[in-house]
């Protein structure tokens, strides 16, 4: 079919970017994972589409989706950014319904013209089709960490299942979790000061849950417990987590994540460390 | 005024309470009519709560094994009683797998519909819950508010689609707009749109069957590709689509363009009626 092909072709070529997915599932959960506020920033590039979210200048989410999770994944330029409403984006995603119906897929196809147009979805789920048209804002500038891995002092790699628990039941009373890696003892503990008094949970180093063990120098640093909360939604979906610290005592949490289709995806979290506050002051 | 029943069908007890949540989900108070043959239960919202209006019909004679009622006089053989919904349909829950349920109009202070529902039990002892749910008789000079609509001539009338996917469509436009437009053409393509600043959303549905036209209805010389349009609370679509638990035996949508859109299902042999009216 020449023809069919050439007017999909000729279509194609008006858009700057094209991603077509045959379950929008894998999108979909990639991105709720990062939905703690309303705004994300997207960047696409012949590689894939990474999806930014930040708080208060102190954290930052992103998703990474490779091009090799769509069917269809074309950019015709350099790269392709535009800011955009997450939570319209995923109600969007998920207007057949946010839970899995067994036996029912749903596809989509994304296109977006270029600076100033909408970015258009096409959802379609047996014969019923939702065309969305999504305004998309002026892409402002992302935080950069400057997070380099060979700063990196401490890294550790855990199962989630093993962090699962202790981020779900963290004192939300406390306003820091303090986390502490070490080459000797307590090697790795997490550590929140509430209302209820102080709590300490501690991974031993040959734990099962500890798939790699990299400390070279015991750090001690507080992060707010209100920026790191929202993680939980990355973890809960993923299999493994990288915990790394580096010399300024900036946080990465990278989360891996596999997808109804077995593929893999990432989505890493920066945080800041809580500023020391001398007891003179406080 | 008097009326007792008794449903003593396991199956005409379900359908009966599948019936009480139905209308519970649609409205908050309802008026129960109460007439020798039919049972209805009606809504008529004042128009500054959204003028949605409810009409549904059951035959008694499906449901109750025995039904005496004797209405207000002799020529105006009916009783009209207001009630929370709620009640009736938690009253119900109880009387799952029960062996028999009455009805009675009853009055205790004041006047109540009590539902005494007689439970099984391990021992041959028979155990007896009763509700007392509080209504509010009717007077006859209000009954002409409470009328059965009137259906409107519509522009188009087109069969729904299923309900399930319509509903999760609805509720997901829901956290975006609070309006929607509902519109369908004679082609058998109906269509859900919100549009806000932020974004223009628009499922479309297609291949459904439009019921055979009315002789002299004014549609017959209508485009088939043409739509009608009626601008509506989306809530109050969310409200009427939630309340279907079960997928009906038909749904039937009229659309009278700019003015009203009216869904008409049957479950088995209950039908219901719901109005909604566009928004100006």
């Amino acid at each position: 079919m020449p023809l069919l092909t050439q007017h999909i072709q000729d279509e194609n070529d008006q858009y700057s970017l094209v991603a077509s997915l045959d379950n929008v599932r894998n999108l979909y959960t990639i991105l709720k994972a990062i939905h703690f506020r309303d705004h994300a920033a997207c960047f696409a590039t012949k590689n894939g589409i990474k999806v930014t979210v930040e708080n208060a200048k102190c954290v930052q989410a992103n998703a990474f989706i490779q091009a090799g999770i769509f069917q269809e994944f074309t950019v015709q330029e350099e790269s392709v950014t535009f800011r955009i409403n997450l939570t319209v984006l995923l109600d969007c995603l998920s207007i057949f319904g946010s839970s899995p119906t067994p036996g029912t897929l749903t596809a989509l196809r994304m296109c977006y013209q270029g600076y100033g147009y909408p970015l258009m979805l096409f959802l379609e789920e047996g014969g019923v089709v939702t065309v969305c048209k999504i305004n998309t804002q002026e892409p402002e500038e992302t935080l950069d960490f400057d997070f380099c891995s060979t700063n990196v002092i401490n890294k550790i790699i855990l199962q989630s299942e093993g962090l699962r628990e202790a981020f779900s039941e963290l004192d939300m009373t406390s306003d820091v979790l303090q986390i502490t890696m070490s080459p000797d003892k307590p090697y790795f503990r997490l550590s929140t000061f509430g209302n209820a008094g102080s709590s300490h949970l501690d991974y031993p180093k040959d734990s099962d849950l500890v798939e790699a063990f990299h400390c070279n120098q015991t750090q001690v640093n507080r992060y707010k417990i209100s920026l790191l909360k929202p993680s939980t939604k990355a973890l809960v979906l993923s299999c493994k987590v990288s915990i790394r610290i580096d010399n300024r005592g900036f946080l990465s949490l990278q989360y891996m994540i596999r997808n109804e289709d077995g593929q893999i995806c990432f989505v890493e979290y920066y945080c800041c460390p809580d500023e020391e506050v001398s007891e003179s002051e406080s | 005024m008097k009326f007792r029943a008794k449903i003593v069908d396991g199956a005409c007890l379900n359908h009966f309470t599948r019936v009480s949540n139905m209308i519970a989900k649609l409205a908050k108070t309802s008026t129960l009519r109460i007439s020798p043959d039919k049972l209805n239960f009606i809504l008529s919202d004042k128009l500054a709560n959204g003028g949605v209006s409810m009409w549904c019909e059951l035959d008694q004679k499906n449901f109750f094994s025995e039904f005496q009622m004797e209405g207000v006089s002799a020529e105006n053989n009916e009783i009209y009683l207001e009630l929370t919904s709620e009640n009736l349909s938690r009253a119900l829950k109880t009387a799952q797998n029960a062996r028999a349920l009455k009805i009675k109009l009853t009055n205790k202070h004041f006047p109540c519909l009590t539902i005494s529902v007689e439970l099984l039990s391990v021992s041959s002892s028979s155990r007896i819950v009763t509700h007392d749910i509080p209504v509010k008789v009717i007077p006859r000079k209000l009954w002409k508010d409470l009328q059965e609509p009137v259906v409107p001539d519509p522009d188009v009338s087109i069969y729904l689609p299923v309900l399930k996917t319509m509903k999760s469509v609805v509720e997901k436009m829901k956290n975006i707009s609070n309006h929607l437009i509902i519109e369908a053409n004679l082609s058998g393509a109906l269509n859900l749109k919100i549009e806000t600043e932020l974004v223009c959303v628009t499922t479309h549905f297609k291949d459904l069957a439009n019921p055979p036209l009315v002789s002299e209805s004014t549609s017959q010389d209508r485009n088939p590709e043409q739509m009608a349009e009626v601008h509506i609370d989306i809530r109050k679509l969310l409200q009427f689509l939630a309340g279907q638990q079960v997928n009906p035996t038909r749904a039937l949508c009229n659309i009278v363009n700019n003015k009203m859109v009216h869904f008409d299902l049957l479950h088995e042999d209950v039908s219901l009626q719901y109005f909604i009216p566009a928004l100006s």
